[in-house]
């Protein structure tokens, strides 16, 4: 076991080397020069080239590609163009909102996601499933930042039980972040019902199951019990994924509901064409989808023993 | 004599059945993939007439007639400058098509070189080729094509080359699997020894043989740009005003969300119904080229 998640752990160098080397190329390819661009078309020669001996756009790529890891590794992203702060100190401002923001996505994916597929499994061929199948196919169709204004749509004028904007103050507020974690989490939850309805019907079908049905066991306890704990294996690897994808997809969700999280700092830095912002959150994303791959691999591997002999 | 023009028939027919027959007669008796056949050669049909069926032209402005909801003279109200949302969305059929179908091609011919190469010829090509796709895949796909635009700059070229180099990995890793598993089979080694090269085996031999998946995901993915598309122009960073984009039309009618619905309403429709129908094709023909795939 200790093998394994050293070798896996091994394998994720050349690809960290290779995230922050695409990171860091991505300010090559800003049309023109960045320190004009930072600081306008009116400075004289002399002060651009104070500013960009400052920033280290004199040196070498390959010493100011070094300067960037090194600087990386120690958790500096750099600092904004625009409000001069350091980014890593903006992203741990913002990351609450987004963890949150997530998690409700999350967790209302996978409730609803894992029930309506298991109820569509047991009950195949009924009108639930088709239901079921029609939502799994729609669901992964409907753009999420509609879904949000819609969903205000709705609530801000006819229903008004919920919030429709903002997080309503300092900690976390439930009701705040129901309409966008819903608005967020509603794809995968299509995902969800289809991964769960067909790894529940190739489940219900194994020899266990009719051993259990045999000793008498009612149908509630060989779903919930029995079947579920191995009809779920794809969905938890699925959800961990899912996670760092849907924290990606956070951005227009935050945008639409006035939630100010990494995603609404993100599109703020893409409208000021605020960059140094943009690279530090594209690596940090990047870094925390593959972390969270790493250990849904080992989780796998330490719930299912067959793929360690892989 | 009957019994002779029988035997002629059912040679015949057993000849003409090719395997694009067999695909189409297993397509047809799926409803849900006809369906999403119907939806994409509509979107076809709309961005190729555009010109004839909107009433109005998208970009112009109208200040007299602004706000105007749903009526007979506009079918799905004026945006705020007083343009026909009808005619915008006709139009905005063209720039989904056009992003959709390059975007995806551009992923597809760079997905086709990296994976045929790297299966093909295995060893440290492949060792190298493989962990720049892992690379490339350690990004979550809509913040890679938010950054790839957001330095590029916005412009209807940067989303094809933004939307293109975010999708080749998968069709790398899918092409490469199946070049595998056919590279060791009897008729490619057969092609070895009468001396074909290595070129003509791939393309000849071993890549008709990764077709099925291919247009599979293929057809999923253009469905999947489109919605990337629509994200971007949201955002800002793709089509750019005063173009009729759907992304772009639902970014101008967040702030009339409470004051003209039909701003917001039309446009989603639009890209719904467009992913949609590429979905339930994709989903259509996966059970029709290849039966064994069905989940």
């Amino acid at each position: 076991m200790t093998r394994y998640i050293i070798q896996r752990v091994l394998q994720l160098v050349p690809v960290i080397i290779g995230i922050s080397i695409v990171t860091f190329l991505m300010m090559m390819l800003i049309p023109g020069d960045p320190v004009l661009l930072m600081l306008g078309q009116h400075i004289t020669p002399q002060t651009a080239e104070n500013v960009r001996h400052g920033l280290g756009l004199d040196q070498p790529m390959l010493t100011r590609y070094a300067h960037y890891m090194w600087n990386a590794l120690h958790g500096d992203l750099g600092r904004s163009y625009i409000q001069h702060q350091a980014v890593s100190q903006m992203l741990a401002d913002k990351i609450p909102v987004t963890f949150r923001l997530t998690m409700v996505a999350m967790v209302i994916a996978v409730t609803f996601g894992v029930l309506i597929g298991i109820l569509s499994a047991v009950k195949q061929y009924s009108f639930l499933d088709t239901f079921a199948t029609l939502f799994a196919l729609t669901g992964v169709s409907v753009p999420t930042f509609w879904l949000g204004m819609m969903l205000q749509l709705l609530f801000g004028v006819i229903l008004h039980i919920l919030p429709v904007s903002g997080t309503g103050g300092e900690g976390f507020h439930l009701q705040n972040y129901l309409l966008p974690g819903f608005a967020l989490g509603f794809a995968s939850m299509a995902m969800y019902v289809r991964l769960t309805r067909s790894s529940m019907l190739e489940v219900i079908r194994q020899d266990y199951i009719r051993t259990a049905r045999a000793k008498g066991l009612s149908s509630r306890v060989v779903i919930f019990k029995h079947a579920m704990k191995n009809a779920l294996i794809p969905v938890a690897t699925q959800a961990g994924m899912d996670f760092a994808g849907l924290m990606g997809g956070a951005i227009l969700t935050e945008t639409i509901f006035s939630l100010p999280g990494i995603g609404s700092m993100l599109f703020n830095a893409i409208t000021r064409r605020d960059y140094p912002v943009v690279q530090g959150v594209t690596l940090f994303l990047a870094l925390v989808f593959v972390l969270i791959n790493l250990l849904v691999d080992i989780s796998y591997a330490v719930l299912d023993p067959r793929i360690r002999y892989d | 004599m009957s019994v002779n023009d029988d035997t002629s028939k059912t040679f015949e027919s057993y000849e003409t059945t090719s395997a694009f027959r067999d695909t189409w007669v297993r397509l047809k008796r799926n409803k849900l993939a006809l369906f999403g056949l119907f939806l994409v050669v509509s979107l076809i049909l709309i961005a190729l007439l555009a010109g004839i069926i909107a009433p109005y032209d998208p970009i112009q402005i109208a200040l007299k007639e602004s706000l105007r909801p749903p009526s007979l003279a506009h079918l799905m109200g004026t945006d705020v400058l007083g343009r026909d949302i009808f005619s915008r969305i006709i139009y905005g059929a063209r720039a989904s098509l056009i992003i959709g179908v390059v975007a995806t091609s551009i992923s597809l011919f760079i997905g086709v070189l990296v994976g045929a190469i790297s299966g093909y010829y295995g060893g440290w090509i492949d060792s190298i080729m493989m962990r720049v796709t892992d690379v490339f895949f350690a990004f979550p796909f809509f913040i890679l094509a938010i950054a790839i635009m957001t330095f590029l700059g916005p412009s209807f070229i940067n989303i094809f080359i933004a939307l293109g180099i975010v999708g080749w990995t998968n069709y790398a890793r899918l092409i490469r699997g199946q070049v595998i598993s056919v590279k060791e089979s009897d008729y490619v080694e057969a092609a070895h020894a009468v001396g074909a090269k290595d070129a003509r085996i791939i393309w000849k031999h071993v890549m008709p043989n990764t077709l099925a998946p291919i247009i599979v995901y293929t057809t999923m993915n253009v469905g999947g740009v489109i919605l990337a598309e629509a994200g971007l122009s949201f955002l800002g960073i793709g089509v750019q005003p005063p173009a009729p984009s759907w992304g772009l039309m639902l970014a101008e009618a967040s702030n009339f969300i409470f004051n003209a619905p039909w701003m917001v309403i039309w446009p989603g429709v639009a890209i719904f119904l467009t992913v949609l129908g590429y979905n339930l094709l994709g989903d259509g023909l996966r059970d029709a080229l290849d039966p064994r795939l069905k989940q």
